[in-house]
């Protein structure tokens, strides 16, 4: 018997879901105004533009600490989906209830490096994240940050993170 | 008169919208060396199980700190930007603390600053984070 494919709509809602449950209990990126667009299992994070993220008036151009803020978030949020992405198509996590998730742990920053290529405009962001190692204990991401046009990155970022133990 | 070097970059830095954003505190702005505090707030928590402030807000801070340093340099630069920032997480700051960074510009040639930095809470024996960057250097004409 071949087991029937489940509709389009319901596997999208328990995976925006999870985002969602992810993403809406960190405040820091609710304060900076990231969001999350995905696509399948694929995420790019969007900063929407806001004058309380400018670091340099006379430019204007955007604070180098928010473009930081900004690549580490789209790692540590990238690096944590890609867990919880496994643990959903698994059936590991088999519930289409926000309010029934229990998000692990959130992966550790040890170091991050970011190079800044030209100045942050005054306009929304966008960064997506590469998992370019993952293992049990440690994780090496690379993050590039753009903003009107993809080929001409602002910033980029790699760092090493610490992931949370697997329970049990 | 002239205003002192050291006050202008005061002023430069207390202009930042996103230093006004997150509450940051000069206490410390002379000769290459910065000293800039934020205080704790629910806002900035990057880790809701725990209540610890995000990586992110550090980093903010770090950069906002490291750059004061190079603007109060003796060599006055009339501005600067990051080139490169690496930080390094060495453990959580305490929830309920404010943080406190102190940068040092080291170097400065013609055109690139050498800076580094240390965050920490209210205990000052360990670190919470440290950094190392290289940022522009803005001369006058």
């Amino acid at each position: 018997m071949i087991k029937r494919p489940e509709p389009v709509q319901i596997v999208k809602r328990r995976r925006d879901a999870l985002l969602g449950a992810l993403v809406g209990g960190i405040p820091y990126i609710q304060y900076l105004g990231i969001s999350f667009d995905r696509r399948g299992d694929e995420l790019t994070a969007v900063l929407a533009y806001d004058e309380e993220l400018i670091g340099n008036p006379m430019l204007p151009a955007l604070h180098g600490g928010v473009t930081a803020a900004f690549l580490e978030t789209t790692a540590v949020v990238t690096l944590s989906w890609a867990t919880l992405w496994s643990d959903l198509e698994a059936g590991i996590i088999a519930t289409n209830d926000p309010a029934d998730i229990t998000l692990p742990r959130m992966p550790k920053t040890i170091d991050i490096t970011v190079d800044y290529l030209r100045s942050g405009l005054p306009r929304d962001a966008y960064a997506r994240a590469r998992i370019t190692r993952s293992g049990r204990r440690y994780a090496s991401v690379h993050v590039e940050g753009w903003q009107d046009n993809r080929d001409r990155p602002f910033a980029q970022a790699a760092g090493h993170f610490l992931m949370p133990p697997k329970d049990g | 008169m002239a205003m002192d070097p050291d006050q202008i970059a005061r002023q430069f830095i207390e202009a930042i919208p996103h230093a006004q954003a997150l509450g940051m505190e000069i206490s410390l702005i002379e000769r290459g060396v910065a000293e800039i505090t934020m205080p704790y707030d629910p806002r900035f928590v990057g880790d809701p199980a725990t209540g610890v402030i995000a990586g992110g807000a550090v980093s903010a801070l770090l950069d906002t700190c490291c750059g004061a340093a190079v603007m109060c340099h003796p060599e006055a630069p009339i501005g600067t930007a990051t080139i490169d920032l690496r930080i390094d997480y060495m453990r959580s700051a305490t929830p309920g603390e404010p943080i406190t960074t102190r940068a040092e510009c080291y170097h400065i040639t013609r055109s690139v600053a050498f800076v580094r930095a240390s965050a920490f809470d209210t205990n000052r024996a360990h670190p919470v984070a440290a950094a190392t960057g290289a940022f522009t250097v803005e001369r006058q004409r």
